[in-house]
């Protein structure tokens, strides 16, 4: 994200809170988790142990993983007591 | 509090901050932070937590965040809430709110050990969060006086000469009660649920109080990213990180394992220790600590 100099506020303060948002870890990880649903019983403790909040919740139920924010540590695999999410190697990141 | 509705709760650390994978603290500050509906003011030292999530031009916080020196997370915060009540003796404000300092164990256990004193003893009312990484990781994995013995460091490398850090671990709960305060807690990331019960007693607390939680680190720990939650377990499992809270005066034993597991178990997972497994002698000698420690422990949790 480049921007030139009158599209930095004065002081260059930052002014949204949580923009930190916009720059994507995602591509740390050499490993994603990918879910067995059948297994998921949608306990959501993988979520509160995730260190990036990128598994996300709809409903109340487990929606997907947001792969632009995981950095691939696998702390939702070993968690998960149902051993519903494997990690496996990501092979879309680019290089 | 169960773990459906902690996830659900409205969460106030934003993803995209810097830290390694598997960090400890970013789902002890988010949990923490979850424990109150009011609006918190968060005061941070630096440290590897101030340092990940602010990067210029970024920000996670989704809080009033105040950044300042290594030493001084408890001044700051105290500064705060005195201008807090000022404005409200004026009728100038009428929102509740909460303060919340943030250091890691260098900024807590030694360089802001002297400004953490005055505020406890000043009963201001806030609450310190310790995350307890024990050394400076931030700078390159640097011993600090929250370094277990033994431990393998930059600025104590185990050798032919030195088998690591030849001191003990601070004891900074024994310190911050010793201040007369009314809660103080020892938590760990692996039990989230009691992380949150304590952070909720904390910010209901009228006056100080502190929080001081395990973070493993898989970059200082040398372990694996996977691995951090289960090593806080072991850590609560093998007595080393015991779980208990001191509350007006009375410690309670919040997690008492069924049957204690030796401490190799809890160094086996980490390459800081990885020296110690052979040392039979110094094995015996932490162990030996580890058991007098929590005896101390459960006589203080008997006491009426």
């Amino acid at each position: 994200m480049k921007k030139n100099y009158k599209q930095i506020p004065i002081g260059g303060m930052i002014t949204k809170a949580g923009n930190s948002e916009e720059y994507k870890t995602g591509d740390w990880k050499s490993f994603k988790p990918e879910r067995d649903e059948k297994k998921c019983t949608n306990c959501l403790i993988c979520v509160n142990y995730c260190p990036e909040n990128c598994i996300k919740v709809k409903n109340g139920k487990l929606n997907h993983f947001d792969l632009d924010y995981c950095k691939g540590c696998g702390i939702c695999a070993t968690e998960c007591p149902f051993k519903a999410i494997v990690m496996e190697l990501d092979t879309e990141c680019e290089l | 509090m169960n773990f459906k509705e902690l996830a659900m709760a409205s969460n106030k650390l934003a993803s995209g901050h810097r830290s390694c994978a598997g960090c400890g603290f970013p789902s002890i500050v988010r949990t923490v932070m979850k424990a109150t509906k009011k609006q918190i003011i968060v005061s941070c030292a630096t440290g590897c937590l101030e340092v990940t999530t602010t990067i210029y031009p970024y920000t996670s916080w989704l809080t009033p965040f105040i950044h300042n020196a290594f030493e001084n997370a408890s001044a700051t915060i105290s500064g705060v809430e005195a201008a807090y009540k000022a404005l409200k003796k004026k009728g100038k404000l009428r929102k509740d709110v909460k303060f919340l300092a943030i250091g890691g164990d260098g900024g807590t256990y030694d360089i802001g050990l002297q400004s953490l004193s005055g505020a406890l003893e000043r009963g201001q009312n806030f609450v310190y969060l310790c995350y307890d990484n024990e050394a400076y990781m931030n700078t390159g994995v640097q011993r600090s006086s929250a370094t277990p013995r033994g431990a393998n460091t930059t600025t104590t490398p185990a050798g032919k000469a030195s088998f690591g850090k030849l001191e003990w671990k601070k004891e900074l709960m024994q310190i911050a009660i010793a201040h007369g305060i009314n809660y103080a807690a020892q938590a760990s990331p692996h039990n989230l649920i009691d992380l949150y019960n304590k952070a909720e007693k904390a910010f209901n607390t009228k006056g100080p109080s502190i929080l001081v939680v395990l973070s493993p680190c898989p970059l200082g720990w040398k372990s694996n990213t996977n691995m951090s939650v289960q090593i806080a377990k072991l850590a609560a499992e093998t007595n080393f990180w015991p779980l208990y809270e001191y509350e007006n005066g009375k410690y309670v034993l919040n997690y008492e394992p069924a049957k204690r597991k030796p401490i190799i178990e809890f160094f086996k997972t980490q390459g800081r220790f990885k020296h110690l497994l052979k040392n039979k002698k110094l094995l015996e000698e932490i162990q030996g600590k580890v058991d007098e420690k929590w005896s101390k422990l459960k006589k203080l949790c008997e006491e009426k």
